[in-house]
């Protein structure tokens, strides 16, 4: 018994020492590769992984200048920039995003609003770009993800900084905005061979000043070389070059006239263009209505952006620059000009309107908007009552060519030049256009159409405000701008808008003169917008008009009781004051208002009362406007 | 009785169960952790290195006391420790907390703790105890039921999931099998089964699991994602060269650039910083941990002993092994820590809760053959 349980207990023993045995060489061998693996490592790649090394600890990141900041004519801040904490994740460090999101709406607030915005980021985006999740978190936020932070490996916090418009919807159009680069804008920095400088920058000038200026707004980008960790966070400074800021504008506009005219406006769809008629500054610049360019700065959310966009008021669209409408009776004091210039027309020269005029040789009338007619008219009174029959009669004695060489000098039919991108060039018709364009020749009929301001002929706002401020000034071409002026970020030094050479049209003192007070007479007893003038204490230059939506047939009535509001016409003034010594000029226009005198008039006095008498406006009585459903242009 | 009588009998009743030749390497790898992990907090914090400190002075007197308990004791308690591990593992399944995606921990309110611990002794306990109950003439029934003892819980720590735990869980109670003599041909067959069931367990892994042996292959396919841990560890031992960067000057680790650079990698620290000849030398102090304790298992009076003594000697090298073989890029990245240097109170409570063992056994033979 006893000599059996030694001989297992020797057989057991005999097996566990070769076990053992087995097992150490087995773990020689095991040491044996991890000591080569090390020595593989350590000695023959040493050289590579020591450069591999080097690379990963100094890194030289850009440092994004601070951009221009952007001032009105008085100095008050347009656009400036201010720094605030975000959030941001590089989306290719990041596995299962929408679950990481999820646990992090635990710690910070994250609207779906903010994610909407984040997926369109993402799809617009490269994968290894950092993109903001949530913008401006407060210092509690910033504190918990602070502590949470391991648990989300690829997002961070970055100080950042933030464009602000301080006065929202105001001036929107003229100002524009910033908003991400994209891949549209990285084409035309790449073309202007711009890439080094827009290093780290990831916001850029889309539109109105913030767009046009971009390259005195931006400023030059200054590198650091730095040690960093894996996570990219920069751990310290080795060496530093200096960003220089972008410099700073200030504008031609008027902010507080700016907002003042926008509020004349009220619910209104329209344009304004003021300008100074000496000089093209522009004083202000309306579109109605606007948009809250802050919208833009974080990236718009896709629910805002197709608001903006499928909105029936089309906010986004720059009327001002980009609206081409018929400009109907305001053309009247320009076609008189012309006529009198080339001699088809003396000051004494009458007509009888009975209220239709018929081209020779063709039996169906053109008709006055003022049935029955307005009598005994010459060229003066044809400006204060805006006399239709009189301007076919003369348009046809002038003929489309010579009308159109006369208004191109105004800046109809060609872009102004305005210091903002966008502009539309309208529409000053000819012979040869037509031909070119529709492969037809020009009728007469179709000048008699455009002598009142209709058919092909379409200017913007701002051409009828560039003319209205040459007819002013007395025929010095001015070009309309927003920039007054270039501070330098560094020296303060300033540069001042320099306009293109400017030509001088001459005109017969005489005939400016006529065209001049029948203006002024629009504003008196008699003409079409007179009301708006009472007690002005200053005189007033204007004239009305009305362009139309919906195109008529001759001889239909048009009655504004039976038209949809957005089939109404739209209503046009153009005025300067004071008349004697012109400060400001104006066109403006209001969609689906109806007729100028009772609309678009009252908006033009309140403007020119702030502006020359610094009055505010009577809130009643602007209350109490509205559409006119009168008769009368 | 002198003082310094008493001072000697004090010294030796504190002495007396210690194995010297392991206390002096397991000394001098406290004192390497330590450095390493002080320079692992960015040279600036003494936090992790105090907690370290004390991870280690806890770990020491539990250490002690296992030590002086005798492997009699031991085997005793073998079934209650299997079985109680056995029935958190169960727990953690049923009510377990999850962290990071996984199930692994129990929260007693008062303390959390993760089961599958317990089972890297648990485990090779109870086998060893079995085997050494089975002493006559071991059937293919026994080791069947060996085998179920084995793959219960290991099946429970891979669900969790964790597979580096799961592997440490099975390497100690299988190596208590293999040295108890599973014949070779077994061995083999079993072998060839496990490569067969090999695609069957591919398709068991988890994404992230699949997508880190994926990576091994190739690191650079994902350099910011999964890859980057080996990369960025590779590139930390490779840059060390043979006499390292110096102490606190490691550039990958002092920025940042080594994930979990005090736990799990702490070797990429200790390599960039010591160099060859640091990796070299803890190789080296590894080696003379796992020949004392084989010496202790050779020389060990019982079939418990022996086997027990074996198989948490086997399991050391495995720790060792699996951690440099991952942070050195030629095995996957599993949470595998290295024993002895990686900063973690249970890792090294449960390290040396073992150590506790071999030097109970080494310490109680003359004991048990009387």
């Amino acid at each position: 018994m006893v000599g059996t349980a030694i001989k297992n207990r020797e057989a057991e023993l005999n097996i566990f020492r070769s076990r053992v045995i087995v097992a150490t060489i087995a773990i020689l061998i095991g040491f044996l590769i991890l000591g080569s693996r090390l020595f593989y490592l350590q000695v023959v790649k040493r050289d590579q992984y020591h450069t591999l090394a080097e690379a990963n600890r100094i890194s030289v990141v850009p440092v994004v200048p601070n951009r221009g900041v952007v001032y009105d004519r008085n100095g008050e801040v347009l656009a400036a920039n201010y720094s605030a904490f975000t959030l941001e994740v590089t989306p290719s460090k990041v596995k299962n995003l929408d679950r990481v999101l999820d646990d992090l709406a635990t710690i910070v607030d994250i609207q779906p609003k903010d994610r909407r915005r984040f997926k369109r980021l993402l799809e617009e985006s490269k994968n290894f770009e950092s993109l903001p999740i949530r913008n401006r978190l407060s210092e509690a936020e910033v504190a918990r993800f602070a502590v949470n932070r391991y648990r989300f490996p690829g997002f961070d916090i970055r100080a950042r900084l933030f464009r602000n418009y301080p006065y929202g919807e105001v001036a929107s159009h003229a100002i524009g905005y910033i908003g991400r680069i994209n891949d549209g804008d990285l084409k035309k920095i790449e073309a202007a061979n711009l890439m080094r400088n827009y290093k780290g920058t990831d916001h850029i000038g889309k539109l109105g000043i913030e767009g046009s200026y971009e390259a005195e707004l931006h400023g030059t980008t200054g590198s650091e070389q730095v040690e960093i960790d894996a996570g990219g966070r920069a751990i310290r400074s080795l060496a530093k070059s200096e960003p220089v800021a972008g410099n700073n504008l200030r504008l031609t506009l008027d902010i507080k006239l700016q907002k003042f005219a926008e509020e004349a406006f009220g619910d209104f769809r329209g344009a304004l263009v003021a300008m100074d008629p000496a000089t093209g500054e522009i004083l202000a610049f309306v579109s109605k209505p606007g948009f809250d360019p802050n919208l833009f700065v974080d990236g718009i959310d896709p629910v805002n952006w197709d608001l903006l966009n499928t909105s029936e008021d089309r906010p986004l669209t720059n009327r001002a620059l980009q609206g081409q409408y018929p400009p109907g009776s305001t053309v009247k004091p320009f076609m008189a000009l012309a006529a009198l210039e080339n001699g088809k027309r003396t000051p004494e020269f009458s007509i009888v309107d009975r209220g239709y005029w018929n081209l020779p040789g063709v039996s169906r009338p053109f008709r006055d908007w003022k049935k029955g007619g307005h009598g005994v008219v010459n060229l003066h009174k044809s400006i204060v009552v805006s006399c239709d029959t009189y301007y076919y009669g003369l348009g046809n004695d002038l003929g489309i060519d010579k009308i159109n060489s006369f208004m191109t000098p105004f800046g109809f039919g060609r872009k102004n030049g305005i210091d903002v991108d966008g502009e539309q060039a309208g529409n000053m018709p000819s012979q040869q256009w037509k031909q070119r364009r529709f492969k037809q020749k020009w009728y007469a009929g179709d000048t008699i159409s455009v002598s009142i301001g209709q058919g092909y002929w379409l200017a913007t706002p701002l051409q009828l405000a560039t003319a209205t401020a040459i007819l002013a000034n007395g025929g010095t071409q001015v070009t309309p701008h927003l920039l007054k002026e270039v501070i330098d970020s560094k020296t303060g030094a300033k540069r001042s808008y320099k306009p293109p050479p400017q030509a001088q049209l001459s005109f017969k003192p005489e005939n400016l003169q006529l065209v001049r007070q029948g203006m002024i007479d629009v504003m008196q007893p008699g003409g079409t917008a007179w009301r708006s003038a009472i007690g002005a204490g200053y005189q007033i230059a204007g004239k009305t008009g009305t362009s139309q939506v919906v195109g008529m047939k001759q001889g239909e009535i048009y009655d504004a009781r039976e038209v949809k509001e957005r089939f109404r016409d739209h209503a046009l003034f153009v005025a300067y004051a004071p008349a004697d010594n012109p400060k400001i000029a104006l066109a403006l226009l209001v969609e689906n208002g109806g007729h100028g005198g009772s609309i678009a008039a009252p908006i033009a006095r309140e403007v020119f009362d702030y502006f020359l008498l610094g009055k505010q406006p009577d809130l009643e009585k602007r209350k109490k406007r509205d559409y006119d459903l009168s008769d009368s242009d | 009785m002198t003082l310094a009588t008493a001072i000697n009998r004090a010294f030796d009743i504190v002495t007396r169960r210690l194995d010297g030749p392991l206390m002096v390497v397991i000394v001098v790898l406290a004192a390497i952790s330590l450095t390493s992990v002080y320079s692992a907090s960015g040279g600036e914090s003494f936090d992790r290195t105090f907690g370290q400190l004390r991870n280690f002075t806890v770990a020491f007197i539990a250490m002690w006391i296992v030590a002086n308990v005798s492997p009699q004791t031991l085997m005793r308690v073998a079934i209650p420790v299997y079985i109680v591990g056995l029935m958190l593992l169960v727990s953690v399944a049923l009510f377990g907390e999850i962290r990071n995606g996984a199930r692994r921990w129990l929260n007693f309110g008062f303390i959390t703790i993760q089961p599958s611990e317990i089972m890297k002794l648990g485990m090779p306990l109870l086998l060893a105890w079995y085997f050494h109950k089975k002493e006559e003439g071991l059937g293919w029934k026994d080791y069947a039921l060996a085998g179920l003892i084995l793959l219960l819980p290991t099946g429970l720590v891979m669900r969790q999931p964790d597979l580096g735990t799961s592997i440490l869980v099975f390497s100690a109670g299988f190596f208590v099998i293999f040295l108890a003599g599973l014949s070779w041909r077994i061995l083999i067959a079993a072998g060839i089964a496990g490569m067969a069931f090999l695609p069957v367990a591919w398709t068991l892994l988890h994404d992230y699991q699949r997508e880190r042996i994926l990576t091994l292959v190739d690191p650079m396919k994902d350099p910011l994602g999964a890859g980057y841990h080996i990369i960025q560890s590779t590139i930390a031992i490779g840059s060390g060269g043979i006499l390292g960067k110096g102490w606190l000057n490691g550039s990958q680790a002092q920025l940042d650039f080594i994930p979990e650079r005090s736990t799990d990698f702490i070797l990429a620290v200790f390599g960039e910083e010591f160099g060859l000849v640091g990796t070299l030398l803890l190789l080296v102090l590894y080696l003379i941990v796992i020949g004392r304790g084989f010496m202790i298992a050779m020389n060990a009076s019982t079939t418990f002993s022996r086997l027990l003594a074996g198989a948490l000697t086997m399991s050391f090298f495995t720790y060792a092994f699996v951690n440099i073989g991952m942070v050195s890029g030629i095995l996957p990245v599993v949470g595998v820590p290295l024993p002895l240097m990686s900063y973690g109170g249970t890792a090294i409570l449960s390290m040396c809760i073992g150590f506790g063992m071999l030097m109970s056994i080494s310490t109680h033979k003359q004991l048990v053959s009387s």
